[in-house]
This record gives C-alpha cells, structure tokens and sequence, in this order.
C-alpha cells in the first residue's frame, strides 16, 4: 500500500476547493477530495440530486476544479455513459488529444445509487459502461433532512423511521459484483490511502467500475464532527463495514479487514453503535441478533474464500 | 451488403422506406456521433435500422448505447450532446411521458438534441396507433415540435431540425413527430440525398471545444446545473428560452428557404404550408399525417366546384402566431382538426385552443370551428375530411353548426353508443 508520505507529497494538487459549504467533519467531502487526488485533472464527473449538489457552492460559485455537471435524481449512470460515449467519439474524430484520457466519475449519495438510481446503474453496469461509479454512503436521504433510504442500516433513526429501520441495508457492492463488471470496491472515509490505491486501480480498468464509500454524516448519524473519522474506522474495526475487492469475481479483502477474518480480532458491534445516537433505541435483543448476523456474514466470506482457494 | 468505410458514404437515391427508416437514413445523413434508444412500438425500426448501419460499419465512430429505459435515453443523450457531439434518439407514447423530467433538462442546458416521435396514443388502455397526445403533452418543455405528413417530408425535417437547433441564436432541442403505423410502418418512396450535397446545408459538426455555451474540458473546467436562489438569474434563463423559441420562427423560414434551394422540396415557409387557400371560402388547419389526405379531399371539393382551402401547420412550437392571424383575415371561417386532447381545455383540442388564443383580439379574423378526430389511430376517411370540408362550407354560408357538438367542438367519427 501507498505510504502516507508519499501520498501526500504526490497529492499536493487539491481539485474540490475550499470554501465549498460541506458540514464540519463532512465524510463526503473527504471521499471526494481523495478520489479526484488519485483520479487527476483529466475527470468529468456527473452528479445526480445529493449532498454534493448543494455543497459545491451556489451558483456563481463552484468549488470543484474539474468539469463537473449536475444530473438527475435516477439519471447519473445513464448520464455517465453519455458523457463516456462523447468521449470515445471525440477521441475518433480528434485522435491523441485529451479525449481519450478522460475519465468519466459518478458520485452519487446512497439515495441516487441504491434507490432511485438503481435501475439506470444495473443498466450502465450491464453494458460494462466505461467509468467509475462512487456510491459515497451516509446511509440515509442526509440532503433531504434524514429520511431512510434503502441503505440505512437495522435499527437506525432517521425521521422516517422514528423508532428505528426495522428492515436491513440492502448490500449493493454485493448486486454490483452480480453484474459481473470488472471491478467492484468497498471504502471507507477513515481510510484515505486505501481509497486512494482503489480509485488509482479502478481507473486503469476498462468498463464498468463500482466503488462502494463508508462516508460519515455527524448531523445525520449524532456524532460529534471531530468524531468523523473515528465513527467509520469502528464500522471497519469491528467489521461491520468490510474493505474489500471483487475483481473479475475474485474476492480480496483489504488490509485493515483481512484480519478480522479471526472473530476474536473483530471489535464488538455494540462500540461502534453506542457511540451514534442513531442507534440509540436498538435493544439489547436486537443488537446480540446484529452481532449475530454480522458473524454469520463473516463464515460466509471466509467460506467464499476458502471455495476460490481451492478452485485454485 | 455495403462495405464498411472510414467515412459516411451516400449517394443520391430513391428507396422505397417504411417513414421511421426514412428516420434512421436522416439521421445517418446527418452524422449523428452518439445515439441512444431504447425500443418502443411504434418506433422500433428506426433503431433497428440505426442499429444495422452501425453495426455494418456505415456510420465509423458513432457511439450507440442501447440503454434499459427512456429515462435513461434523454440522460444520456443530455451528457453527450453538453459534451459538444451531434446527437439523436427517437421514441413514442409511453416512452416519451417516461422521459418527461430528463426533457427539461435537455432545454434548460440549451441543447441542440433532435428527437423524432412515432406518436401513439396514451395508456390506458393500451393504445400504440396515430395519436399527436404524446408530443402535444410536452408542448411546454422548452422543445420546439414539427408535425411531418409524409415520410420524404421525415427525411426533410430532421436534416432541417439540425440546423435550426445547432444555430447559436436558438440552441433547442426538437421533436420531429409522426403518425405512429400510417407514417411509420408504411412504405413509400424517399429521396435519400447526397452525403455532400447534406454537409453542405448542415452546419459542421461541433470542433473539438464542443457548443459555443456548455462543455466538458479538462482545460476550461466549468461546472454545469448548480443550484441558484430565487434572487439569481433562473428567471432570467427561463425568458431567454422563451425568446430564443420565438426568433426560432424566422431562423425556420430561412432554413426551409435554404433548404428548398439546395434539394429542390418545398414546405410553405416551414412554419405552415397553405394549399389552395387562393379564393377559399373557408379553410382547415391540419397537421400531421392527416393533412396529406386532406390534401386529396380539397382537390376533389374544388372539383366539384367548393372553394376550400387549408393550412398545414408544420410547427406548433415555435407557435407561428403571424400566420395564422394572416390567414384568418383570408377567410371567415377555419376548422382547426385535433388529433389529440386537452382535456378541460377551452376547446378540448390542444391546437384549436392555440389557434383561437392566436387570434384574440385580432379584429377582422376568421371564426374558429374545433374538431377532433382520429384518436388513437381511429381511421378517418377520405369521405370524412369531404364531410368535415363541407360543414365548414354550411356553417359558413347558413350558420348551421354541425350536429352532436360536445362544448362547442365537433368529436367527428365518434362510435354510437346504444
């Protein structure tokens, strides 16, 4: 893995400015400042309706400092493969110029990808669309005013779910991967380098990439904003949030989750929980069936990769 | 089989074409770079068609997605055209309602986007035959909307609804609609012109900076779209899509004038086209493919000795206001033939509201007779438009009104219910 060091001496370059109108402790923010150091000048990205659209600045100001558009709710996927297929074309018509660099980024909320976006997203995924498509998750319409989204967790309050979500988040990486696109990655905001290497990789692969973010919300989850980083790094810890890879079908996981393949290396679920006031009306029932289930994910990986082992 | 080459090939020919491959041959003539379909009776062929120039190597470079909805359709149509390529779809009915949201954007991005309608009729119930609906729900998107009779005429507007929306002053996107069956999937011959002789009436393609007013360059990095307060200047674009629209009208009479020079077809001054309105006594504004036959139904009234006249409206956005005032200081009274509803309209027909709108309080103008026909691909026959012709003539000379009026319009060709 890349060293912070090197990292940061490599990344002087910033491409989302300050002066943008992010909370404090912002994990979008984050996300998006890491994925354009590793992606470069030569990016257009599309956004659908999300956080980011408001945070980028009113208009006559913007802070990214890369061509950027604004999109649709349902519309980000099918918008990318657009603008990709703009760029291959240009590329024919003006051969060896900027065109056939560009990369074509989404970055969309968990609303915009896991809901209402799904169905443009399974398309573009289908036809293996060139770009990369970034899910940054704060796992509830935070735009909006915390409404439940299809990616908020078991037992989370938001104010449409006053007394906590009583169905589960819908794993989306997962349904990604069934597409059977090259690349599939999960991130998280509390790991910076990691996410920097996978948006590196990702855009040296042809088609369709999904890169799936962990993004702290300190209004939306009841954090404190010097928390923001903290929070997500126990949602790794105690692997309830999982890094990993699926390339070409091929499991990996990610150093900080490797590991915890070991129960007895996994923090317990309750120290991440305890500390969002999300959380705060999930019973002592609920959460030993939580645990439950999230040990019974981890046999499940364990077993996916001792099944591509032996296939080996 | 045609050969594939490394540049658009076409000479002059006449093929006889069913009116969406006549779509499909436009838009091969027009070196559309990216198109995006999404399959929907009846529009299917003509991205069938598209599909088979591509994948033949005819149309070198062409990107053409295949997407899994018409939401995604105008999407994508809308990130490839703001990135400076020359751009096309086609869809119809339900396809079209589906992309209702992404049609603003497309005019609120000043994008020069052609699409073409095979319109059908709206669900429920099912419904997939002649039906201006469709189109006419999108009257105020911010689309300009043209009206095609016959399947040359298909051809004709597309190639002409690129150089009207690519022009600087206007930078619209345009609907280019037709009856879906009666235009779409009957044969007739078209003219299928020369790849110069197009590139020489057709603006270039974009360069490589893309349109004069919105881009995707690593080098000009701009951002497009983002929120603006009620004290910024949203008010101030929407007027200027609005203005932009109406001077759309002289840049249409131009191009038609321009077009008629170079290929040598004629369509009125591309906002309407009169036919035999010289001495009428009274007149019927028609669009679509229903004007073609009532075409035949005026020549056979003025055979038996009735001065009849009509107008072919061509375009009901940009509205050609002037027009129609001066016609209906021609005659004292015009029919005005609906193949759609607006429901709880004045008039429940969208188009004889605009032509009585158009004339308020112009003195000296013609009386207005609504009618509505055809929903649905309802078959209307030569003798009804003689029919119809004729109440005009009665009610003009005796001022008797036709029979089993609904709220002051005529729903001509009604089944009888017992």
């Amino acid at each position: 893995m890349v060293k912070l060091k090197e990292a940061l001496e490599s990344c002087l370059e910033e491409f989302f400015l300050p002066g943008n109108s992010c909370c404090a402790g912002c994990g979008l923010e984050i996300a998006l400042r890491w994925a354009m150091k590793a992606l470069g000048p030569n990016t257009a990205l599309v956004s659908p309706a999300s956080c980011l659209n408001v945070v980028v600045g009113l208009w006559p100001k913007t802070a990214p400092n890369f061509p950027f558009t604004n999109m649709a709710f349902a519309a980000a996927a099918a918008a990318a493969t657009g603008m990709s297929a703009a760029f291959k074309t240009k590329d024919y018509r003006f051969p060896g110029k900027v065109w056939g660099e560009m990369t074509t980024l989404v970055f969309a909320g968990d609303g915009g990808t896991t809901d209402i976006g799904i169905q443009g997203l399974s398309g573009a995924a289908e036809r293996n669309s060139d770009f990369i498509y970034c899910c940054y998750d704060n796992e509830a319409y935070m735009n909006t005013g915390i409404q439940r989204s299809s990616s908020t967790p078991h037992g989370a309050i938001t104010t449409t779910t006053t007394l906590g979500k009583e169905r589960y988040k819908k794993n989306l990486p997962r349904i990604m991967a069934a597409h059977e696109i090259p690349y599939v990655a999960t991130c998280s905001v509390s790991e910076p380098l990691d996410l920097y290497e996978k948006f590196k990789k990702a855009k040296s692969i042809e088609g369709c990439k999904y890169i799936h973010i962990l993004a702290s919300c300190p209004p939306g989850w009841g954090i404190a904003s010097e928390d923001s980083i903290e929070i997500p790094r126990l949602a790794v810890k105690t692997g309830s949030w999982i890094l990993y890879e699926i390339e070409n079908g091929e499991l990996t996981l990610s150093k900080k989750s490797k590991p915890l393949l070991d129960p007895t290396k996994r923090a317990p679920l309750i120290e991440y929980l305890s500390r969002q006031k999300r959380f705060s009306k999930i019973s002592e029932k609920v959460l030993i069936e939580l645990q439950e289930r999230l040990d019974l994910q981890w046999s499940k990986i364990a077993d996916e990769l001792s099944c591509q082992e032996n296939h080996h | 089989m045609v050969e594939a080459t490394n540049d658009f090939v076409q000479e002059k020919e006449t093929i006889v074409i069913k009116g969406n491959v006549s779509a499909a041959y436009a838009a091969k003539s027009a070196r559309v770079q990216v198109i995006s379909a999404y399959p929907i009776t009846p529009q299917t062929t003509v991205v069938e068609k598209l599909s088979e120039f591509v994948d033949n190597g005819l149309m070198p470079g062409t990107q053409y997605i295949k997407v899994e909805s018409e939401h995604s359709v105008m999407a994508s149509i809308i990130a490839a055209s703001k990135a400076g390529t020359r751009t096309f779809t086609a869809t119809a009915g339900q396809g079209l309602f589906y992309m209702f949201e992404m049609l603003h954007w497309a005019s609120g991005s000043r994008l020069p986007i052609v699409t073409t309608i095979a319109s059908r009729g709206a669900a429920p119930p099912w419904n997939i035959w002649a039906d201006f609906t469709d189109v006419i729900s999108c009257r105020d998107t911010g689309w300009m909307t043209a009206f095609c009779a016959t399947h040359q005429e298909i051809y004709d507007e597309i190639l002409m609804s690129y150089k009207i929306c690519e022009d600087s002053d206007v930078l619209l996107p345009k609907f280019v609609a037709y009856g879906g069956f009666i235009l779409s999937h009957t044969s007739k011959p078209v003219i299928i012109e020369d790849q110069d002789l197009v590139d020489s009436f057709l603006p270039p393609l974009p360069d490589e900076k893309g349109w004069p007013h919105i881009w995707f360059d690593p080098e000009r990095p701009l951002m497009f779209g983002n929120l603006i307060m009620p004290s910024g200047f949203y008010y101030e674009f929407r007027m200027k899509i609005h203005d932009a629209m109406v001077r759309a009208k002289e840049k249409i009479k131009r191009v038609a004038k321009d077009f008629e020079k170079i290929f040598g077809r004629n369509y009125g001054n591309g906002l309407t086209q009169e036919y035999k309105m010289d001495g009428a006594d009274v007149g019927m504004v028609i669009y679509g493919d229903l004007a073609l036959q009532m075409e035949q139904a005026v020549d056979d009234l003025r055979e038996e000795g009735y001065k009849v006249g009509m107008i072919k409206l061509r375009h009901l956005r940009p509205f050609p206001v002037e027009d129609i005032i001066e016609i209906a200081k021609k005659v004292p009274l015009l029919g005005v033939v609906d193949r759609a509803t607006a429901f709880g309209s004045p008039t429940g027909g969208p188009v004889s509201c605009e032509v009585k709108t158009a004339l308020h309080e112009v003195k000296g103008t013609a009386r207005i007779l609504p009618m509505i026909n055809g929903l649905g691909g309802r078959e209307v026959t030569l003798e009804q438009q003689k029919v119809q012709l004729k109440m005009l003539i009665k009610l003009n000379e005796t001022g008797e009104l036709p029979k089993d009026m609904l709220y002051g319009t005529l729903w001509d060709g009604l089944l009888e219910v017992k």
